[in-house]
């Protein structure tokens, strides 16, 4: 703490509470109708205060699942998530780590044009080539498997800009200095680059890990068996935008129950944005 | 923007890059080359029967009046976005990197929205605005708001601008926070003893010093109100009304599904990535001169 | 790098867990493609799995493929890919696309006698099957869920408003003094509202009255069709819900169906939009309703003739194995039998499309009950069906809608007279069928 005077604190309260309550609010709205009956939420103009319902949802979401006839196999659709988000996170963050060491710290021929054919795929979504690229998955055979789901969603730089950014500001004494000491690349990337690296890996990894466990239309496109399909699947099976009825309040606690691990996720991940970790080592 | 000290290699480096270069080639440059050749073309949906017509998919394309409305609505929709999502998280960074009490907990509130998954949250913006049925179109319409956002231009606008801050406020903070992680302590410090206020501590070391993190948003920031908002166009308005909130990108979307307008859309992809390029390579040039490493 | 091939053995496991999960390799899968949401997604599941249980050969694999766009881009995608499924659920607006894509489909007709299924056309109601038939009669696609438009109401609205709830408004201009009543009496936000807006007030409301939408029976008789909407009945139409709008007595309710939830909640009494909203209403209406067909204007000679139909049907994907093709005709026998489709009418409110399943439920009583079921079924068999009303087929629909939506908001607005905005939906319009025309006619 630089200094300690009341009014900045209560300033940094009043901002963040406010930050909360307008950010938030979409949230807690999921929350909310989570806990109201079907026809509360279609007809609109739902009460800000939670209704009575929340054990019925949950039990039901939980134990009886949406349906009368069949039930969709939610357990499968979260590992399945889970697996793609995973794999996207850890995929992304090693892959853009290592070009952006290269681009960084190496001096090598065409290290200009690697930078650019990089930083370009900058540009475009999966979203908007995605037929081009579902055949192209399709013809190598990657249909209905996880490298199919995974590896087209870590192809952008967007990791690698990010390392790029953070290596930039790393003061080159260091380099000098564990050069001095005879270490080599590997030894500067794993004793320097790495544990420096680690709040900007956290966030990364929070980051993608939501971006992969809340895709849609390409786990849509490329899955047609039950047991790969993945949860924001399953809860858009249960919306329904044309005639059929919805059953909201289920729909809208699978949503909150979905949240979960992303949540889960975030909260472990601030264990990494620990002050001083970086400071020690400058 | 070159490091003084590095490293030579010969076959190191390409090692390095290879996975990324790898994947980036596979699934990005060659359905992206299909996409290129594409706007040449004019096809059926199943591709069963193709000619080659040259630039007439452009020819087409800008001689639409509502293909410079989209242009126009795309320059507003992302200057306003880009704006909003960057101060707004900036400013809540900063508060909650200051060691107050129980700042672990607005840090996960703040994140937890963007763990709403995109197909639930165009659902929860229509139940908070739609004009009749939303929880908040209630109030605002007793504080004397004619809120209506399926016939007023723009209200609808308001609502995707809001709907998209929204989205990339988490975004935005989560990194803002990471970089502010990486401020020294003792920088701020010494001119704190100096006797340098907040503000001013704030503009003349901490802006600067977060400048590498701050362009990096802006970049990832202005790609994605161009790219990856038409999710949350389609969800809250479809674009309307009257086509007061079709981006490009929204354009692109909607003329090519369904395989109406295979070529078209191919070609306003085009020009879209033209343009982003434009954009982004004058950031590398002009604006990157400006940050602090 | 240890990325790769972690997911190697990632993709390896889920390879080997899809192998352990196919059951005995005898059976021959039907991969059928749906868009089927809540409610109806149950329906899909049972209906395959009613259908497995039922036989041994062949094994129907129902897939959700997203919404109807999405559901029929996957399946265009997966053409392209050379692995499209066999059963692909299509919106009644994509079917002028799949028709002009002959070389991609197999037409329903043709699977069946070349399968020996017995299969007679006459058999179905015309007023469904014709929708999905070639000039000469051909059926294309087989008739899923089905629906038309109706106008639903608040009786106990109208009670309070002094309106005889047993005998609503037939035309529109009664419907609209009404709506004065009704928003005099409580709803001064809304007395009355349309869902799907182009649906309502464009297609339907073209094929009610009579009147062409476009030239060439609506485009069934040839793809080089030219768009009629901006007929002096268009524009007075429209120009009575720009009139009426100005003081919500008419409001804009949005051009998908989101806004039907203003006729559950109360806030509007009149709703005109599609019978499948039934289910809905049945579960989350508290007051007093009915449905009644849809307004007509009084002067316009030979209204009301009859409606069209919503929904969407199943299309046969072309260049599979005459096994596979065997097996979707046997499912689709399976679909058409009558105690099947009557039941399927009566759980999910969609049209029955055998007549036999229709007479078997009037027969059962069951319309005395619940008479808001047979109202659309009425509208479609109202008259013998004119080159006006046998239906429409126009390519680039999706897009077409769009347009239409965004000139009719333009005139609601007030940024443009009704006979503008149509007249911009015609020539905007016809931009999209001919560049339609161009891409299949080759």
């Amino acid at each position: 703490m630089v200094e300690n005077r009341p009014f900045n604190t209560f300033m940094a309260y009043l901002v963040l509470a406010i930050g909360v309550v307008i950010v938030a609010f979409p949230v807690y709205l999921a929350i909310l109708a989570s806990t109201f009956d079907a026809s509360t939420i279609i007809n609109g103009n739902m009460p800000l205060t939670p209704g009575d319902q929340a054990a019925e949802n949950y039990y039901r979401t939980i134990f009886v699942g949406a349906s009368r006839s069949t039930r969709e196999p939610v357990g499968t659709m979260m590992i399945n998530s889970f697996v793609m988000a995973m794999g996207i996170a850890t995929g992304k963050i090693l892959i853009s780590i290592l070009s952006a060491f290269a681009v960084v710290y190496f001096a090598f021929p065409f290290r200009k044009t690697a930078f650019w054919v990089i930083f370009i795929t900058l540009m475009l979504p999966v979203e908007v080539r995605i037929y081009p690229t579902y055949k192209i998955v399709a013809d190598l055979g990657l249909l209905d498997t996880y490298t199919g789901l995974i590896l087209p969603l870590i192809a952008s730089a967007t990791g690698t800009l990010l390392f790029r950014q953070f290596f930039m500001t790393i003061p080159d004494e260091l380099l000098e200095a564990s050069k001095i000491d005879g270490a080599g690349p590997f030894k500067f990337f794993k004793d320097t680059l790495v544990p420096l690296s680690v709040t900007t890996m956290a966030a990364l990894f929070v980051i993608q890990f939501i971006y992969g466990w809340n895709q849609y239309l390409w786990p849509l496109l490329i899955t047609t068996k039950d047991s790969m399909q993945t949860i924001v699947i399953g809860i858009k099976k249960m919306i329904t935008t044309q005639d059929a009825l919805t059953e909201w309040q289920i729909a809208m606690t699978t949503a909150v129950l979905a949240m979960l691990p992303p949540v889960a996720v975030v909260i472990l991940m601030q264990r990494l944005f620990v002050k001083g970790l970086v400071e020690t080592e400058k | 923007m070159d490091k003084r000290a590095i490293f030579s290699g010969k076959a190191l480096p390409y090692m390095l890059l290879l996975p990324q270069l790898a994947i980036t080639i596979i699934f990005f440059y060659w359905p992206a080359s299909q996409a290129v050749w594409q706007s040449f073309l004019l096809e059926d949906a199943f591709g069963l029967s193709r000619e080659f017509v040259g630039f007439e998919n452009y020819r087409t394309l800008f001689q639409q009046r509502e293909y410079y409305d989209a242009m126009v609505n795309t320059a507003v929709f992302s200057s306003l976005v880009a704006f909003f999502s960057l101060s707004i998280a900036l400013l809540l960074a900063t508060q909650a990197d200051k060691n107050i009490r129980g700042a672990h907990g607005f840090k996960t509130l703040l994140i937890w929205p963007y763990a709403v998954a995109p197909a639930v949250a165009g659902v929860l913006w229509i139940f908070m605005f739609h004009p009749s049925l939303g929880t908040l179109a209630g109030p605002m319409r007793v504080m004397g708001f004619d809120w209506n956002p399926l016939l007023d231009g723009g209200d609808a606008l308001a609502l995707v601008v809001m709907s998209a801050t929204w989205k990339q406020v988490s975004y935005n903070f989560l990194f803002f926070l990471a970089g502010l992680q990486a401020i020294p302590r003792s920088v701020l410090e010494a001119a704190a003893i100096d006797g340098a206020g907040p503000l001013r501590r704030f503009w003349t070391i901490t802006f600067p010093l977060l400048s590498p993190t701050t362009f990096f948003l802006v970049v990832v920031t202005i790609v994605y109100v161009f790219f990856e908002t038409f999710g949350i166009i389609d969800a809250v308005t479809g674009g309307g009304p009257s086509g007061s909130t079709t981006t490009m990108v929204y354009k692109v979307y909607s003329d090519g599904r369904l395989g109406g307008d295979l070529g078209g859309s191919a070609a306003q992809s085009v020009v879209l990535m033209v343009i982003v390029i434009a954009l982004t390579a004058i950031q590398f040039r002009y604006v990157e001169r400006r940050v602090q490493y | 790098m240890s990325f790769m091939s972690r997911t190697g053995i990632l993709a390896s496991a889920g390879v080997a867990a899809m192998l352990a999960a196919s059951p005995a390799a005898a059976q021959i899968e039907i991969q059928w493609w749906h868009a089927m949401t809540g409610a109806n997604n149950e329906v899909v599941n049972k209906l395959a799995a009613d259908f497995n249980a039922a036989q041994k050969d062949y094994k129907v694999v129902a897939t959700y493929k997203g919404s109807y766009p999405d559901t029929m881009n996957a399946g265009i995608a997966a053409f392209r890919a050379g692995n499209a499924p066999h059963i692909l659920q299509v919106f009644e607006v994509g079917t002028a696309t799949m028709m002009g894509a002959r070389g991609a489909i197999k037409p329903v007709a043709e699977m069946m006698k070349e399968a020996g299924e017995a299969f007679d056309p006459k058999a179905y109601l015309p007023a469904v099957s014709g929708y999905y038939s070639t000039a000469k009669g051909e059926l294309l696609s087989f008739p899923f869920n089905s629906s038309s438009t109706v106008m639903w109401y608040n009786k106990d609205a109208f009670r309070k408003a002094g309106l005889d709830p047993e005998n609503p408004p037939k035309t529109w201009p009664e419907t609209f003094e009404a709506a004065k009543k009704l928003q005099a009496n409580g709803h001064p936000n809304c007395g009355m509202a349309t869902a799907w807006v182009t649906w309502v007030n464009i297609e339907q409301f073209s094929v009610w009255h009579n009147v062409p939408l476009a030239t060439k029976a609506n485009g069934i008789d040839g793809f080089d069709t030219e768009l009629k909407i901006n007929s002096p009945l268009h524009v007075k139409h429209l120009e009575n819900l720009v009139e009426h709008q100005k003081t919500k007595v008419y409001d804009y309710a949005g051009r998908t169906n989101t806004g039907e939830g203003r006729f559950t909640s109360g806030e509007c009494p009149i709703m005109i939009t599609s019978s499948g909203f039934y289910g809905n209403v049945k579960a989350n209406a508290k007051f007093d309703w009915a449905n009644a067909p849809m307004p007509y204007y009084p002067d316009v000679p030979g209204a009301p003739q009859n409606s069209t139909l919503g929904g969407a049907s199943l299309w046969v994907m072309g260049g599979k194995k005459a096994d596979e093709y065997k097996g979707v005709a046997k499912f689709f026998a399976f679909l058409s039998d009558t105690d099947r489709q009557a039941k399927l009418h009566t759980d999910s409110g969609y049209l029955p499309i055998t007549k036999a399943a229709y007479e078997k439920v009037k027969a059962s009583g069951f319309y005395k009950e619940n008479p808001y079921l047979e109202t659309p079924i009425k509208e479609l068999t109202n008259k013998e069906p004119t080159e006006n009303s046998r239906g429409l087929r126009l390519g680039n629909l999706v897009q077409i809608r769009d347009i239409w939506a965004e000139e009719i908001e333009s005139a609601l607005a007030g940024k443009k007279s009704a006979k503008a905005a149509l007249d911009a939906a015609v020539e905007r319009g016809n931009q999209q069928l001919r560049q339609f025309e161009r891409t299949v006619s080759r």
